[in-house]
């Protein structure tokens, strides 16, 4: 059984966001981690090799530093890492990146394709459906349990109120959820390991039945007209009064805004 | 010569940072307060590899060096002292005299259990009458058909109760050198329940309080002859080859108390107003705080230098003793100032610096005191 | 591709165990307000087995016409039935907007049905204007007219960023529950629906559903409540959430929190309000003992009102909160419930 995972490696937004005196968002400074859901996804492509002997091939798209973290889920113990580069592949939106990552997949052998719901910088949640619709697979996106059953895959999806236990046969795609699993450390051994193993990097030339119009900057339909900071509402009034004056307080400006 | 880190040797902090902060540090002041045993965080270590970084993958380990031990100790003893000398005790002083002198039966039976983490491992030298002594040992070991048999006790024993394997050095014989008689001593691998092997008082420390010292008693203690370890009378050179490896350890454990508690203060002096500002924007602080990080920094430095000394020299005792002299008193003096800059708070158990400087002031005794190490280098300087 | 084809805004109607889903309103209603922007109508896309009779329900909110694709293949929810039929009704329709509710089903169909008709997605918007792309003329470049204007917070609420989607139709857009305002219900208004069946066989892509597992229905959805009362960290133990429930009791409110609160173990995740939980805008927000994540506000900043009780002067919430107070909530909750009492029974 062949495993492929997608990963990315992306600023760590939680806690560690710094700003330029500015007020704008200081990238440079900001760590860069393993996207958590990713993080859930390897790890259970992981427990498929502890339990089935899956070989596990970790995949990602970015600048050649993000060789960094195909090291990180190897150390984990991924058996491959692919690294997509090229720089007429930057600027892509989740159409061209899962154009990308499809055509690299083609090139590549597998029953099973694992991503992370989403990533934390863009939020978007779209690249892994994109891409199983490009390969023309099943996809369960937002997995929170995952079991093999001959040629399928059994999946428990989560919704809002509700998770539906699903089969699609493999080849297929899965979301997973950071919630799916609790992702295991890298070890020390294998962190040497990883170190000395050789990374597969592949460019525009090695994707596979992909136009160039779907790539990259130019190949994205969607197109930035803003981005910024976010502008928060300004603070309001601030007081410091003892408690019975604050209570005073608040009920006045209840009463102002006809809230009673 | 260059002082940055491998890649590799910076993915192995990152993953003991990432691993101290959540899984060790949030049980650190439990520990210290209850003197329980953190047997959960050992069972973690276990299947994370860490009781095994130094021995080669054929024995269990995860075959990576000396450095990247020094920093897993590092980084578990700037969140607990307790835990870092767990690791320390079983790496260096049990993994490593069974690794350097065992046999291949012996590494195949003892050494991969422990690297593996299945087991834990400790080593017994000290005894009543004698720490650095050896000559003062007590215990004996007299050979009864295929089988040692051992009476005599050992104290002050980390991992005392909790571990499987013991490194235990005993007295074989008399022998004479430069025509005086001196007691021959042997190293004998032993296992817990082995028949007459049980354990004394525990001690109640003043720091690494949840790490589980206690004093091992030898009653006709039967020791199958194959556990001898090394040769017969090879006793001595073993405790103190083991000892070089095991200041290293120690070394670490100082520094990483020392970082931590540098750590903890500089936060705290941005944080605390006095006179209407941060403790921090007052220069006795900041000039304090500058000392203290110089000193950890060329406390690193040395302790690195001797980690990569054991990688690359056959002898390595003076710079584990440089190392661990001064990691240990560094460990003292940042611990104590923190605990001043943190004022009244830095007194009480709220605040973790109240336990580093508990916890410093072992290093500067353990495995060979500060004037012992101060004997060990004046020695090599003066040969 | 000729971008004239395309007419009319579309929106996508989930309708759950043949319920319709409060987002299906709110992209009704925000539909509506860039069909008339743009001089046209606003269609609702019902997908299901069974659903006909809820399309005069998305009338009343506002639907000049709803397109009902019925089967039985759509009973429950699967991403290719669904992606087929969503990427049908775009291909014979050719609309010029196709929203989403960026629900979990929404945020699943969404980028497969974006993939398979080649156009942009932008997700999770938390507002969607009509207007020039690029915003201001750019020379050499083409500035186009009417486009929609997609903007969506990223980097987990630090960023805000405007998408437009210039070159391809639809222009799709996955969009926050909660965050549009659907219109007054206007009641007894009877639906122009259209059926359209492209027809469903089953294939590899269709996966079996073993098991529908509901679980237990939540009492109250905090994203519909007029007041908030919000604990945090601050509130110390989950018994002194009951000075909230009384507060909230008093105001005919709920209690909510936050992040915290939930890892805890304190309250359900479905309480939870900010990035990872839900966003609400009540007319009442009341943070009490909440220091203000940025991932907290990103969920509860578009609150009428904030009023923020909390002991550190320094606590980020005061940087949104129009009223602040700086105090002991131990003592102010209590007392300000008591005080609330007594003038609401004053009143009647």
């Amino acid at each position: 059984m062949k495993v492929v995972v997608c990963i990315k490696q992306v600023p760590d937004t939680k806690g560690g966001v710094k700003f330029n005196p500015d007020g704008t968002l200081d990238r440079a400074a900001m760590m860069t981690i393993m996207n958590p859901d990713d993080k859930a996804g390897l790890e259970a492509a992981l427990r498929l090799k502890d339990q089935y002997g899956a070989e596990v091939t970790v995949l990602t798209m970015g600048l050649p530093k993000a060789e960094d973290v195909l090291r990180e889920a190897m150390a984990m113990g991924a058996d491959k890492g692919v690294l997509v580069t090229d720089r007429v592949l930057g600027g892509a939106d989740t159409w061209a990146t899962s154009q990308t990552l499809a055509g690299a997949l083609r090139n590549m052998d597998y029953d099973l394709i694992i991503t992370g719901r989403q990533a934390i910088d863009g939020d978007t949640a779209q690249v892994g459906p994109q891409i199983s619709e490009h390969l023309n697979i099943p996809v369960i996106s937002y997995a929170q349990s995952l079991k093999i059953d001959g040629d399928s895959v059994i999946v428990e999806r989560q919704y809002d109120d509700r998770y539906h236990v699903l089969k699609a046969k493999m080849p297929c795609l899965i979301t997973a959820l950071a919630e799916l699993n609790e992702p295991r450390y890298m070890t020390p051994g294998g962190i040497f390991d990883a170190c000395k193993a050789e990374i597969t990097v592949w460019g525009r030339a090695d994707l596979k039945d992909v136009e160039d119009s779907n790539l990259g900057l130019k190949g994205s339909p969607t197109q930035i007209a803003k981005a910024s900071d976010k502008v928060r509402k300004g603070a309001g009034e601030k007081v410091n009064l003892d408690p019975a004056e604050s209570v005073d307080y608040i009920v006045g400006k209840l009463k102002e805004k006809h809230v009673i | 010569m260059d002082f940055t880190l491998r890649k590799e040797h910076e993915m192995a902090r990152a993953l003991f940072k990432e691993f101290a902060e959540k899984e060790v540090k949030p049980l650190a002041q439990e520990v210290d307060e209850t003197e329980v045993f953190p047997r959960g965080t050992v069972d973690k270590m276990a299947k994370n590899g860490f009781l095994g970084i130094p021995v080669p993958k054929e024995y269990g380990g995860q075959g990576c060096d000396p450095l990247t031990y020094v920093m897993c100790v590092e980084e578990l003893s700037k969140v607990c002292g307790t835990t870092g000398v767990i690791v320390s005790a079983h790496t260096s002083l049990c993994c490593d005299p069974i690794m350097t002198f065992g046999t291949e039966e012996q590494k195949q039976k003892y050494l991969v259990p422990l690297a593996k983490g299945e087991k834990l491992g400790a080593f017994g030298l000290t005894e009543p009458g004698a720490g650095t002594d050896a000559q003062g040992q007590q215990t004996k070991a007299v050979l009864d058909g295929n089988e040692y048999v051992l009476n005599g006790s050992k104290i002050f024993i980390t991992n005392g109760k909790e571990a499987d394997v013991y490194v235990i050095f005993a007295v074989t014989g008399m022998i004479e050198k430069r025509g005086k008689m001196i007691k021959e001593i042997s190293a004998f691998i032993v296992e817990k329940g082995m028949p007459g092997f049980t354990f004394g008082t525990k001690e109640k420390k003043m720091g690494i309080r949840g790490s589980s010292t206690y004093e091992l008693i030898f009653t006709d203690c039967r020791v199958p002859q194959e556990n001898l370890l090394g040769k017969v009378g090879q006793g001595f050179k073993i405790a103190m080859h083991t000892l070089d490896g095991g200041r290293i350890g120690i070394a670490a454990q100082a520094l990483g108390i020392a970082e931590g508690a540098l750590e903890r203060t500089i936060a705290y002096t941005k944080e605390r107003k006095q006179f209407g500002r941060s403790i921090a924007s007052q220069q006795n602080t900041q000039f304090q705080l500058a000392d203290m990080a110089t000193k950890v920094q060329a406390a690193q430095l040395l302790v690195y230098k001797a980690a990569m000394a054991k990688a690359t020299q056959k002898e390595y005792g003076f710079e584990a003793a440089q190392a661990k002299l001064y990691a240990a008193e560094v460990a003292m003096e940042v611990t104590t100032k923190a605990v001043q800059l943190h004022g009244g708070y830095g007194y009480t158990r709220e605040y973790d610096v109240e336990r580093m400087m508990r916890d410093a002031k072992i290093t500067e005794i353990y495995e060979g005191t500060s004037e012992v190490q101060r004997m060990v280098i004046s020695a090599a300087l003066l040969k | 591709m000729n971008l004239e084809e395309y007419k009319g805004v579309y929106v996508f109607a989930q309708q759950v165990d043949n319920v319709i889903n409060n987002i299906a309103f709110e992209l009704v209603g925000k539909g509506k307000d860039l069909a008339e922007a743009l001089g046209t109508e606003v269609t609702a896309v019902l997908v299901g087995s069974g659903v006909k009779d809820l399309a005069d329900q998305l009338a009343e909110y506002g639907a000049d016409k709803v397109i009902v694709v019925d089967d039985p293949e759509l009973k429950e929810y699967r991403t290719e039935p669904y992606a087929h039929a969503l990427a049908s009704v775009i291909n014979k329709y050719k609309p010029e907007i196709f929203l989403v509710g960026a629900t979990a089903i929404g945020r699943d169909l969404g980028p497969r049905v974006s993939a398979r008709i080649h156009t942009g997605l932008t997700a999770d918007c938390t507002q969607l204007d009509i207007g020039d792309f690029p915003l201001a003329p750019v020379p050499g470049k083409e500035q186009k007219h009417n486009q929609l204007l997609m903007t969506r917070p990223a980097f987990g609420g630090n960023t805000i960023a405007t998408i437009a989607c210039p070159d391809f139709r639809p222009q799709m857009a996955t969009v926050r529950p909660g965050v549009m305002q659907k219109r007054a219900r206007q009641a007894g208004v009877k639906a122009n629906v259209e059926e359209f069946n492209p027809g469903f066989t089953p294939d590899h892509k269709y996966v079996e559903i073993l098991e529908v597992v509901k679980a237990v229905a939540n009492t109250v959805d905090i994203m519909d409540a007029k007041i908030l009362v919000s604990g945090g960290r601050g509130m110390g133990s989950p018994e002194n959430f009951k000075m909230l429930e009384d507060l909230a009791e008093v105001l005919g409110g709920q209690v909510s929190c936050s992040r915290a609160v939930v890892d805890a173990g304190w309250k359900p995740k479905d309480l939870q309000v900010g990035q990872t939980g839900k966003t609400v805008r009540p007319n009442v927000y009341f943070a009490i003992g909440i220091s203000g994540a940025i991932q907290h506000l990103a969920g509860m900043e578009e609150s009428d009102i904030i009023i923020a009780i909390n002991k550190d002067e320094s606590a980020p919430i005061f940087d949104v909160a129009d009223y602040g107070v700086v105090g002991d909530l131990n003592k102010i909750v209590p007392a300000l419930t008591e005080k609330l009492r007594a003038e609401i029974a004053k009143n009647n």
